[in-house]
C-alpha cells in the first residue's frame, strides 16, 4: 500500500485541510487500514494487542502450574499434563511474550519518534515481521493445543528427538519462525538508528532507551540465527526418528553429541536473556530521570554498559552446562566470564541510584515500576552470582533457586520495565490518561505479588526442591502455598491494570503532548502522534535529559504545568 | 533532481540516506547469514575432528566433478552480477537485462547440476533418510575383481561405522540444502530485478536494488566456496566422472 494512495484516500475524506494532519489512530478506520499498514506506530499497537493476549495465556498457564504445586502430590493434573503445562508456560512467555515485548511494541512505536524520524527505515519489512511472528506463533499454539510438548522450553535432545513423542517438530518450527521476526525488527531498528536520526540527534544525544534497543537489536541479529540452525538440526533429528531412520546429530547412542545442542542452544538463549532485560534497562533510565527530574548520572557509562552487556553476554553461555559434562577448565573460564556481566550491570545500578540522589521524586505508577525494577533486578542479579560460582552451582543447579533467580531477572526485570513503559507512554500512544490512584495501587500490588511468589522459591531451591518436578516432600508445602498466594496477588493486579487501562479509553481525561513534563523528543510530538510523527523534521539542540534546564530536546520548555 | 524525487521513498530525507539505509540493511542481514551458517559449520567441524576416517570415506563418495563445475558457474555469475551494477548505474537497460539474465541462468544451471547430483546420491544409496541407505550395489574402487557390492559391505570391510557416514551425509544434505534454498531465493530476486528492468523501472538513480542483490549473491557464492572443500575435498577421490 503506497503512501500516495493513502494520501488520496485521506484527501477525499469529509474533513478537508482544516487541521493539517490527523493522528495515526484516526488515519483510516477500516480493519484493512490496520492489517496493511506500514506505519511503525500501528504495527507497535498490533504487537501490543497480540502480546497482551499471549501474556494472558502464559500467565494462566503459570496459574495452573502454581495451583498444581499447592499439594505435594499434585493437586489438579497428572504428571504428564504437568510437564506439558510448564513447557507451554515457558514457550509462550519466552518466545511469544518476553522476546518480542518491548522491542515489538515500544521499540517499533518509539525508536523512530525518539530519534526524530518519520518511520522505520524499512516499513514493509516492519509489517512483514509482525506477520512472520504471527505465523510462528500459530505453529507454536497449534503444537501446544494439539497434544503439547513435554520437554521443557530448553528442548534438550536426545529426550526431545528420540523419546518425547510429543509435538516437538511443529512447536520448534514455530519458535524457528518467530526468530526471523525478531531478526527483522532488530535489523530495522539498527538501520533506522544509523540512518534516520534528525538533524542534531548525535549518538551522544540519543535517549538511553535507544541505546538499549540498539544493543538488544545487535543480539537479536547475531544470536537468533544460531538458535535457528540448532533448531533446524533438532528438527532433522526428530523427524528422522519419526521416519524410522534415526540420525544421531545429538543422540549419543548414534555417535552424536548432546552437549553440542546445548552449546548452540545457550549461545542464543543466554544472550536472549539480555534481549529480555536490556530494553527494560533502557526504559528505567527514561523513567528514573523523568520522575526524579534529574539529568541521568553518567550518560556515557549507562549507554556503553548496554553495549558491554551485549558483548559480554555472548561469552558466558556455558554457565548453563556446568554439571552437563564440560571440562573443568571450560567451566572455570565460563564461571569467570559470567561474573564479568555483573560489572556493566552494577555500573547501571550505581548510576541510577546516583540519578535518584537529591532528585524531586514523585511516585507515580511508571516510577513505582522503575523503582520495583531497581530492587527486584538487583536481587535477581545478585542471586546469579552463586549460580555462576562452580561450587555452589553444583548444589543449586536445576533447583527452584534457579527458577526464582531467572524470574526475578526476567519477570521482575522485563515485565516491570514493560509495564513501566506502557504506563509512561500510554498517554502518548492513545492520548488519554489512566486513573492515577488505581495505577499506583496496581504497581504496588505487582511488586508485592512478585516478591511473595518468588522469594519462597529461593528457600525451596536452597533446600533442594528440583525444578520441573510435580511432587515434593510435605515439609515444602507451606512455602509452595505462599508462592501460589503471591501468584494470586499478581493475577489480581494484572486484572486491575487491564481494567483501568481499558477504562481510560472511555473515561480518561485527554493527555496533552507532554503530561509528565518530560524532555525526550517523543513528548514534542502530538498525543497521539500524527502519521508522520512530526509536522516538520525536528531540530535537536541538546541531550535527552535536560531536566535541570527544564528543556526538551528541541529547546522548548518541558514542564509547563 | 526530478528523477531522484521519483526514486525517493517518503520517509527518507534524501536519496543518499535511502541508499545508505538499504546497503546497511543488507550488510546486517549478511551478518545474520554468516552466523546461521557458522552454527552448522561448527557442528560439522566437531564431528570431522572426532570421526576423520568416516568423514574422508564419505567425502570420497561425493561427485567432485559436478561440484567443480558448479563452482565455476557460481564464480562466473558473481562476475556478471557485478557488471550488472555498472550497467544499472550507467542506465544501460539492454546490458542490465542481459547480464541479469546470464546471472540467473548460471544460478539455475547450478541448481540443475545439484538436482542431478542429489538424484545420483539417491541411486547410490547415500541419502541418510531413505531405506536404501548403504544397500545399493556400487563399484568398490579398492576391489580389483570389479564385482559390485553395497556400501554397507565396503564400510564393514574397512571398519567404518555406518551411522557416522550417515551423520556426514546428513550434514551434506543440510548444508547444501540450505545453500540451495538461498540460491533459489537469489534466482527469484534476480529475475524480479530483470522484470523491473524490463518494465523500465530501474533507472540510473535506482541502481541500489541491483547492488544489494549482488551483495546477497556474493555471500551465497562465498558460502559455496567454503562448502565445496569442506564437503567434497575431505577425502581422496577415485578419478573424475559424472
Ligand atoms: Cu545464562
Amino acid at each position: 500500500m503506497s503512501t500516495a494512495t493513502k494520501h488520496e484516500a485521506h484527501a477525499s475524506n469529509e474533513h478537508p485541510a482544516h487541521s493539517a494532519h490527523v493522528s495515526y489512530l484516526k488515519d483510516g478506520w477500516s480493519i484493512w487500514s490496520w492489517l496493511f499498514t506500514v506505519d511503525h506506530k500501528r504495527i507497535g499497537i498490533m504487537y501490543l494487542v497480540m502480546l497482551t493476549i499471549f501474556f494472558g495465556v502464559g500467565g494462566a498457564l503459570a496459574g495452573l502450574v502454581r495451583t498444581n504445586l499447592l499439594s505435594p502430590t499434585g493437586l489438579i493434573m497428572d504428571n504428564d499434563t504437568y510437564n506439558k503445562t510448564f513447557t507451554a508456560h515457558g514457550v509462550v512467555m519466552l518466545f511469544l511474550f518476553l522476546i518480542p515485548s518491548i522491542p515489538g511494541v515500544m521499540g517499533n512505536f518509539f525508536v523512530p519518534i525518539m530519534i526524530g524520524a518519520k518511520d522505520m527505515a524499512f516499513p514493509k519489512l516492519n509489517i512483514a515481521s509482525w506477520y512472520v511472528w504471527m505465523v510462528g506463533a500459530s505453529f507454536a499454539v497449534f503444537a501446544l493445543l494439539t497434544g503439547g510438548i513435554d520437554t521443557g522450553w530448553t528442548l534438550y535432545p536426545p529426550y526431545s528427538s528420540r523419546s518425547s513423542h510429543s509435538n516437538v517438530v511443529p512447536g520448534v518450527f514455530g519458535v524457528f519462525i518467530t526468530g526471523f521476526s525478531g531478526i527483522m525488527t532488530g535489523l530495522n531498528i539498527i538501520v533506522t538508528m544509523h540512518r534516520m536520526r534528525a538533524p542534531g540527534m548525535t549518538w551522544g544525544r540519543l535517549p538511553l532507551f535507544c541505546w538499549a534497543m540498539y544493543a538488544t537489536s545487535l543480539i537479536q541479529l547475531l544470536a537468533t540465527p544460531v538458535l535457528a540452525i540448532a533448531l533446524t538440526l533438532l528438527m532433522v533429528e526428530t523427524g528422522s526418528n519419526a521416519l524410522g531412520m534415526p540420525i544421531g546429530i545429538f543422540d549419543p547412542a548414534l555417535d552424536g553429541d548432546p552437549l553440542l545442542f546445548q552449546h548452540l542452544f545457550w549461545f542464543y538463549s543466554h544472550p536472549a536473556v539480555y534481549i529480555m532485560i536490556l530494553p527494560a534497562m533502557g526504559m528505567v533510565s527514561e523513567l528514573l530521570t523523568c520522575f526524579s527530574r534529574k539529568n541521568i548520572f553518567g550518560y556515557t557509562a549507562v549507554a556503553w554498559s548496554s553495549v558491554g552487556i551485549a558483548i559480554v553476554g555472548f561469552l558466558v553461555w556455558a554457565h548453563h552446562m556446568f554439571v552437563a559434562g564440560i571440562s573443568y577448565y571450560a567451566a572455570l573460564l565460563f564461571s569467570l566470564l559470567s561474573m564479568f556481566v555483573a560489572v556493566p550491570s552494577a555500573i547501571k545500578i550505581f548510576n541510577w541510584t546516583a540519578t535518584l540522589y537529591r532528585g524531586a521524586i514523585s511516585f507515580q505508577a511508571p516510577m513505582i515500576f522503575a523503582l520495583g525494577f531497581l530492587v527486584l533486578f538487583t536481587v535477581g542479579g545478585l542471586t546469579g552470582i552463586p549460580l555462576a560460582t562452580l561450587g555452589s552451582d553444583l548444589h543449586l543447579h536445576d533447583t527452584y533457586f534457579v527458577v526464582a533467580h531467572f524470574h526475578f531477572v526476567m519477570v521482575g526485570g522485563m515485565v516491570l520495565g514493560y509495564l513501566g513503559a506502557l504506563h509512561y507512554w500510554w498517554p502518548k500512544m492513545f492520548g488519554v490518561m489512566y486513573s492515577d490512584f488505581w495505577s499506583r495501587i496496581g504497581a504496588i500490588m505487582i511488586c508485592v505479588g512478585y516478591v511473595t511468589t518468588f522469594t519462597p522459591q529461593f528457600w525451596l531451591g536452597y533446600h533442594g526442591m528440583p525444578r520441573r518436578y510435580p511432587n515434593y516432600p510435605a515439609e515444602f508445602q507451606y512455602l509452595n502455598v505462599l508462592s501460589t498466594a503471591g501468584y494470586s496477588i499478581q493475577a489480581a493486579a494484572f486484572l486491575l491494570i487491564h481494567t483501568y487501562l481499558i477504562a481510560s479509553f472511555f473515561t480518561g481525561k485527554k493527555a496533552g503532548p507532554n503530561p509528565w513534563g518530560a524532555t525526550g523528543l517523543e513528548w514534542v510530538a502530538e498525543s497521539p502522534p500524527i502519521t508522520h510523527n512530526f509536522e516538520a523534521t525536528p531540530k535537536v539542540v541538546c541531550g535527552p535529559y535536560e531536566y535541570s534546564l527544564n528543556m526538551t530536546q528541541t529547546g522548548e520548555k518541558a514542564d509547563v504545568r | 533532481m526530478s528523477a531522484n524525487e521519483g526514486a525517493l521513498k517518503h520517509h527518507f530525507e534524501d536519496i543518499e540516506q535511502q541508499r545508505g539505509a538499504e546497503r546497511l540493511g543488507m550488510w546486517m542481514f549478511l551478518a545474520t547469514e554468516v552466523l546461521f551458517f557458522g552454527g552448522v559449520f561448527l557442528a560439522y567441524t566437531v564431528y570431522r575432528i572426532w570421526y576423520p576416517k568416516e568423514w574422508a570415506a564419505a567425502s570420497g563418495q561425493l561427485n567432485v566433478l559436478v561440484a567443480g563445475i558448479n563452482t565455476v558457474l557460481l564464480l562466473t555469475s558473481s562476475l556478471t552480477i557485478t557488471f550488472a551494477i555498472r550497467a544499472a548505474q550507467l542506465g544501460n537497460r539492454k546490458a542490465l537485462m542481459n547480464l541479469l539474465a546470464i546471472t540467473g541462468i548460471l544460478g539455475a544451471g547450478f541448481m540443475c547440476f545439484k538436482a542431478y547430483e542429489y538424484n545420483q546420491d539417491y541411486e547410490e544409496g547415500l541419502v541418510p533418510f531413505c531405506k536404501n541407505f548403504g544397500k545399493e550395489l556400487v563399484h568398490d574402487p579398492d576391489d580389483h575383481s570389479k564385482a559390485l557390492s553395497t556400501f554397507n559391505d565396503q564400510w564393514e570391510k574397512k571398519g567404518i561405522a555406518p551411522q557416522r557416514i550417515r551423520l556426514f551425509m546428513t550434514f551434506y544434505f543440510i548444508m547444501t540444502g540450505i545453500h540451495g534454498l538461498h540460491i533459489i531465493i537469489g534466482i527469484g530476486a534476480i529475475f524480479y530485478l530483470w522484470y523491473r528492468a524490463y518494465m523500465g523501472w530501474i533507472t540510473a538513480d535506482r541502481y541500489v536494488g541491483v547492488e544489494v542483490t549482488s551483495l546477497y549473491w556474493h555471500l551465497v557464492d562465498a558460502i559455496w566456496l567454503f562448502l565445496m572443500p569442506l564437503l567434497y575435498l575431505a577425502g581422496p577421490h577415485h578419478g573424475l566422472h559424472f
